[in-house]
């Protein structure tokens, strides 16, 4: 009778304790996945914040001067392209950040072009509205480095926890994947240089 | 094992970013951080006090730090990552400015860079720390009037957010009947309007010139609208009279602009 009563009160106990430490060790997955989600939301809010001083940068251009047409047409289409990658942040993984990186990364030198062939002309580094946007432009990509950098720091946080033992092994139960980084390009841990 | 590499990639890339690189901050804490020796013992006591009375009133921390060197960074790259590893202004409301200045020598050109945490990004856009910088820093800056240089941007800085604090203060008292959604759009588009009218002023004027009839406009109509506002809060408060309590925790997103000479 007595040992029945021991039993019965190992098992709840050994039940309870395997429910704290699943319900911490998700609950733990959970948050840290909940940041991942929101700081990648606040690289594509970064990006897009770029895309959109696009229009109005190239009006400029083609309103203060005679701009040469390749470049521009060049900066139009990988936006154009840019744009049309949205990653909603469940479908993060290698392959779709990939598509993510190369489409923004051509925008980004696309971009870097038109200011190092502005410098050919004098009359748009006059205009103050050029400038503005330029100022504009310089302080996007300095939001972009940041943002991306913090989004690398919350996702390796998040996967060293969900790849850490135990969690590992329910992790992959309650379909937690690893997340992707933004891998270093050339020149990807430091803003790229506009050039005045 | 191809995830671990990286893993271990990404480590060592946190690692090399040396934290010598970025000097801790001065002890007892203060807002005036001349670690190039730019002001004399008198201006940085007066710059120390007019910050930590903008503080005081406002909430808002103005940080004022001069490195000898920016030891092969970016000086955006660099301002961003000094801001975050401070925490400048409060960590509710990042509400605060970092103002990095990094002295001529023979073989480097001077540059200075302003850069707002996240919550002052509407209050200094990136074109305004451009013309703060640009109008107000770098000529007296080239002069070596490092002091008046300062003296000069924050002075802007202060008209461009002046009453922010109060107006939340009032809006405290009267309960938050007003939503604050609602009084950001009429903002959005004056802001659009009066940078559209000083793009056009300074197009004809030709100048940029902060003076320039085209563009006075823009700071009255920003200080005004800006009281209208009322963003920032309470938080980050630090100091009661007197110093300088040290940082808050703000963060910044990397916003602002700089300029050399």
């Amino acid at each position: 009778m007595k040992k029945s009563w021991i039993i019965l009160g190992v098992v709840i106990l050994l039940v309870i304790i395997t429910y704290v430490s699943l319900k911490n060790g998700y609950n733990k997955m959970v948050a840290l996945d909940e940041q991942v989600k929101a700081q990648w939301a606040q690289v594509e809010n970064v990006y897009q914040r770029r895309a959109d001083l696009i229009p109005n940068l190239v009006s400029t251009v083609k309103g203060a001067a005679d701009f040469e047409k390749t470049t521009l047409t060049q900066v139009i289409e990988a936006r154009a392209k840019a744009t049309q990658v949205k990653i909603d942040a469940s479908n993060l993984n290698e392959q779709t950040m990939r598509q993510f990186q190369e489409s923004q990364g051509a925008l980004t030198q696309a971009l870097s072009r038109l200011m190092v062939v502005s410098e050919q002309y004098p009359n748009l580094k006059a205009n103050q509205n050029f400038l503005d946007l330029q100022a504009q432009l310089e302080g996007s990509e300095n939001r972009i480095t940041t943002e991306r950098r913090t989004y690398n720091e919350v996702v390796q946080n998040y996967n060293t926890t969900i790849r850490s033992f135990p969690k590992n092994i329910f992790a992959g139960m309650f379909g937690f994947q690893p997340r992707p980084n933004f891998t270093a390009e050339a020149g990807a841990d430091k803003a790229p240089e506009v050039k005045f | 094992m191809k995830f671990l590499i990286k893993l271990l990639l990404l480590f060592t890339a946190c690692f090399s970013v040396k934290a010598q690189d970025f000097p801790e901050p001065m002890n007892p804490p203060r807002l005036v951080n001349d670690f190039a020796s730019m002001f004399t013992p008198e201006e940085q006591g007066q710059l120390e006090r007019m910050l930590v009375n903008y503080t005081d009133t406002t909430s808002t921390e103005i940080a004022v730090v001069t490195v000898p060197s920016l030891k092969g960074y970016e000086i955006n790259d660099y301002v961003t990552r000094l801001y975050n590893k401070w925490g400048i202004g409060g960590s509710k409301n990042n509400n605060g400015v970092l103002i990095l200045i990094k002295p001529k020598t023979a073989e480097e050109k001077g540059q200075a860079y302003i850069q707002p945490g996240y919550g002052m990004e509407g209050v200094l856009p990136d074109v305004v720390c451009n013309r703060i910088v640009d109008n107000e820093m770098v000529p007296r800056l080239r002069d070596g009037r490092n002091a008046e240089a300062v003296v000069a941007a924050v002075n802007i800085m202060f008209n461009l957010a002046k009453g922010s604090y109060t107006a939340d203060q009032y809006m405290k008292k009267t309960d938050g009947k007003k939503k604050k959604d609602n009084s950001l759009v009429p903002i959005i588009i004056i802001f659009a309007i009066v940078l559209i009218i000083s793009s056009f002023g300074g197009r004809r004027g030709g100048g940029r010139n902060l003076g320039s009839k085209g563009e006075l406009p823009l700071w009255i109509l920003l200080s005004l609208l800006n009281s209208a506002g009322g963003r920032g809060s309470f938080g980050g408060f630090s100091s009661g009279g007197g110093g300088f309590g040290g940082f808050g925790g703000g963060r910044s997103g990397g916003g602002g602009a700089g300029g050399s000479w």
